[in-house]
């Protein structure tokens, strides 16, 4: 699905736990998730925590489509 | 003359230890077959047994890629195991993956021959084709008498060292390997045929595909965010309590599209998550965890991007198809792209 | 243009008086060979050795194979434009063959691309030349000879030998001949109105260093793409000057014995219309790959082509000539086949291709290129065994202690030539 967004023009980022999938499935801006069942959370933290880890992976992903890339990315 | 040894791989699911919940486990051990490997096991026939089987949870193992195979390959090491069998893993994304890896790793560094079994959409099956045999299978478990069949079968050729045909004869997915053979007509001959083939519009079989040019060309970069409109996607089944759309839990025949324009933040009790392939739990307590709408709105407040739009798309990532997911983000792109959605993250479980 | 082709069929080859053909059988005369050469300030020695199939016999390294022809009305001469020879159209009139029978030029390695040619056991089922009643023409160089020095006085050898050995079938009543016929454009295309026209883009090897074709003596460097008549090269306008890798090397042999022509002809009048030939280079600059692709294309469609059928000579950069050539053909319309070979690695895991298009949908494949074998030791070495370990496809360690040669198939001449002339091909495991 991420191919036909940036296939259809239109900049996107992947935020996904199994990045080596989203490799081979062709996204080009990566960012890595938490887990699983909870990609931009964490159970084991208290909320306010949780929701600033989210923030940071939001975040990352903004950065993310604010960098050029030749390729596919995974931003770490 | 003693039974050949073997070592089976299955994930917490069919080992009987749990579903979803139980995706979590880090290896274990157990002795002789578990669950299908009974199956496996007579298909092995009076030449090789099933004398061990070690289980890791589908998250684990994708969470702890290199800890899960340094344990599991501990495990399996004293075994003395002349065979080793994955799977099957059918269409289960993360499944399909830890059989390749662990198939993978126990041919590479323990040195026994391995094999696994999956169905053609599985990432694993591209992830790992080349290094293993991977035997094909129907996309879920109701194929499991057959595929342990063909599996345990194909595994005896393997261990024994027998000739192995092409993927059409013996069942395995085509693996990227280029092998010679002396055809009964000399080149020039088939490529003279091959042009009248196609320049009668006939069909015709190219002897080399090109590689597959999949990749997208990246868009270029978007230098200020402020004043865009972002859009939210995903693929973590997030829809509506009542599922209006009835999407599917696993194998999406459709996607959604659902307004948020009304919350700050994902209400526990309007939206829920249907999708089969995770524990749902984490995602139900908040469903934010899944679908960012908390911190996006906090961001279109601060100023940081210009605006969210009103709705998010959503649809079941486990095993839907290839060419479904293709055809939806084809189609909603068009939407987006009317509505004047400038970017887009997606995210999935 | 129209040509008889009559095929002296060779059954035997042996030494003796004078150099001649009776009743099947091809004498050779070694010092009336070698004088033809021996001259040459560059050589420093050479001998005739005769070599035929099913003997245990290992010819190495190999520069050439070419075909005893003459020509015996028409005008010109068997390979126009070299060695002396005048430059004068060829293709024309009849021209005699002396069918089974090869010279082959050998003697230490020149670059590091020589080959192979097993005249039995595993080896010999890789390359054509094992069914060949071979003349090898084994050559000394003079010391410290110029590498480019020694290349044009190995070549200038073999033709000026093939050229004396073809005249012995200047008088003989061939056993079989066969006529071609390419007409003017328009009258050809006439002449099967309702039948697929189908031109062949011979792509040529003009790489420099040593890996050079000539065409009525020019470089093919320095050429672009024009139009040929097939039976020109039966006539050997066409002659390799080039130590490309082995297994895929179009040997002078190839190309007047070009089995896209045969097969093309084959069929000709009858499921298509063969409508000639477009020759092209590939060199080592894009502005001449972009240059001569355009040609082709350009040349393909002034022909109003319905398809044409593309190999080339080599791999690695010329396979983005080829793409090229597929690219923009198709793009005006004309359908296309590509003959090529693959080097996909020794586990086959590898792109056989150093580049591709799409458009590419019809290829041909002559087998992958990087597969290790071993080949037995052989009675007899006809040249030397001492370069076999720099050769490409050989490594260290490949020549062992009992004589036998474990290598991959790119040593073995031919093996894997991308114009389709041998039934070797590779498919997907």
């Amino acid at each position: 699905m991420v191919k036909e967004i940036e296939r259809a023009g239109i900049p996107v980022v992947h935020i996904a736990t199994v990045v080596p999938i989203s490799l081979t499935v062709g996204a080009n801006r990566i960012v890595p998730a938490i887990g699983i069942p909870y990609p931009l959370g964490n159970p084991n933290l208290e909320f306010k925590a949780e929701k600033k880890l989210r923030r940071g992976l939001v975040e990352k992903a903004l950065k993310a489509l604010q960098t050029e890339v030749d390729g596919q990315t995974v931003f770490e | 003359m003693s039974k050949l040894k073997v070592v089976h791989y299955i994930n917490n699911f069919f080992a009987g230890i749990g579903g979803e919940e139980k995706a979590d486990i880090p290896p274990r051990e157990m002795e002789g077959f578990v669950g299908p490997g009974m199956a496996l096991n007579n298909s092995l026939g009076d030449e090789a047994e099933i004398v061990a089987t070690v289980v890791c949870g589908d998250s684990y193992y994708a969470e702890n890629l290199e800890k899960a195979e340094a344990d599991l390959l501990e495990m399996i090491k004293k075994y003395d195991a002349d065979l080793f069998i994955s799977g099957p893993a059918f269409n289960a994304g993360r499944y399909g993956v830890a059989c390749g890896a662990i198939a993978k790793a126990v041919e590479e560094k323990l040195g026994i021959p391995s094999v696994t079994a999956m169905y053609e959409e599985n990432p694993g099956v591209d992830m790992f084709k080349k290094d293993l045999y991977i035997i094909t299978t129907g996309n879920s478990a109701a194929d499991m008498r057959k595929a342990v069949k063909k599996l345990g079968e194909f595994a005896l050729k393997l261990v024994k060292d027998e000739e192995i045909g092409t993927p059409e004869a013996e069942g395995y997915h085509v693996r990227g390997i280029r092998t010679n053979y002396f055809h009964e007509k000399r080149g020039a001959k088939r490529a003279v045929e091959m042009m009248l083939k196609k320049v009668n519009n006939l069909p015709y079989e190219t002897e080399y595909e090109m590689p597959d040019f999949g990749n997208v060309t990246p868009m270029p970069a978007i230098m200020d965010l402020s004043d865009k409109k972002i859009a939210l996607v995903t693929s973590g089944g997030v829809v509506p309590t009542d599922n209006p759309d009835r999407i599917e839990s696993s194998s999406a025949t459709k996607y959604g599209i659902y307004d948020i324009s009304e919350y700050d933040s994902m209400p526990a009790d309007k939206f829920t998550t249907i999708h089969g392939g995770y524990d749902r739990t984490y995602a139900l307590q908040d469903i934010n965890r899944v679908v960012p709408l908390d911190v996006m709105r906090d961001l279109e407040k601060e100023g940081v991007i210009g605006e969210l739009a009103d709705y998010y798309i959503a649809t079941t990532g486990t095993g839907t198809s290839v060419g479904n997911a293709r055809g939806f983000g084809e189609e909603y792109s068009k939407k987006l792209l009317a509505d004047g959605v400038q970017a887009v993250i997606v995210t999935s479980t | 243009m129209r040509l008889e082709v009559g095929k002296i069929f060779i059954e035997d080859i042996r030494f003796g008086e004078s150099t001649h053909v009776e009743k099947g059988t091809l004498y050779v005369n070694e010092k009336e060979l070698i004088d033809l050469f021996i001259e040459d300030d560059r050589i420093k020695s050479a001998k005739i050795e005769l070599a035929k199939p099913g003997e245990s016999i290992r010819i190495t390294p190999v520069k050439d194979v070419l075909e005893p022809r003459v020509k015996v009305s028409g005008g010109g001469t068997n390979f126009p434009g070299v060695v002396g020879n005048k430059v004068k159209q060829v293709g024309e009139g009849r021209t005699h063959v002396l069918s089974g029978a090869a010279v082959v030029t050998v003697g230490k390695i020149v670059g590091f691309q020589e080959g192979i040619v097993d005249m039995t056991g595993i080896g010999a089922d890789y390359t054509p030349f094992s069914k060949m009643l071979n003349i090898c023409v084994v050559i000394e160089p003079e010391e410290g000879i110029e590498s480019h020095a020694y290349e044009a006085a190995a070549r200038e050898a073999g033709l000026v030998v093939t050229n004396f050995i073809g005249e012995a079938g200047r008088n003989i009543e061939p056993d079989e001949i066969e006529v071609f016929e390419t007409k003017g454009i328009i009258e050809q295309a006439k002449m099967y109105p309702n039948l697929p026209r189908i031109g062949y883009v011979c792509m040529l090897q003009s790489q420099g260093l040593l890996h050079d074709t000539y065409v009525y003596g020019v470089d093919a460097k320095k050429i672009i793409p024009t139009l040929m008549n097939p039976t020109e090269f039966m006539d050997g306008a066409v002659i390799s000057g080039n130590c490309v890798a082995s297994c895929d090397k179009i040997p002078t042999y190839l190309h007047q014995n070009d089995p896209i022509i045969e097969e093309l002809f084959e069929k000709h009048g009858k499921e298509l219309n063969f409508m000639g030939v477009i020759i092209t280079n590939e060199n080592v600059f894009l502005a001449d790959k972009e240059r001569c692709s355009d040609g082709v294309a350009k040349l393909a469609r002034l022909m109003d082509l319905d398809g044409v059928i593309i190999t080339e000579e080599g791999y690695g950069n010329p396979d983005t000539d080829l793409m090229m050539n597929c690219k923009k053909v198709e793009q005006n319309g004309i359908k296309t086949v590509l003959v090529t070979d693959e080097f996909p690695g020794r586990d086959g895991k590898s792109e056989s291709l150093a580049d591709a298009v799409k458009e590419a949908d019809a290829l041909v494949s002559c087998g992958q290129g990087n597969i290790v074998i071993t080949m037995p030791p052989m009675d007899k070495v006809i040249g030397t065994l001492e370069d076999i370990e720099t050769m490409i496809g050989g490594y260290d360690g490949s020549l062992k202690e009992d004589g036998s040669i474990e290598a991959e198939i790119q040593i073995i001449i031919s093996a894997t030539s991308a114009f389709g002339c041998n039934k070797l091909t590779a498919r997907m495991h």
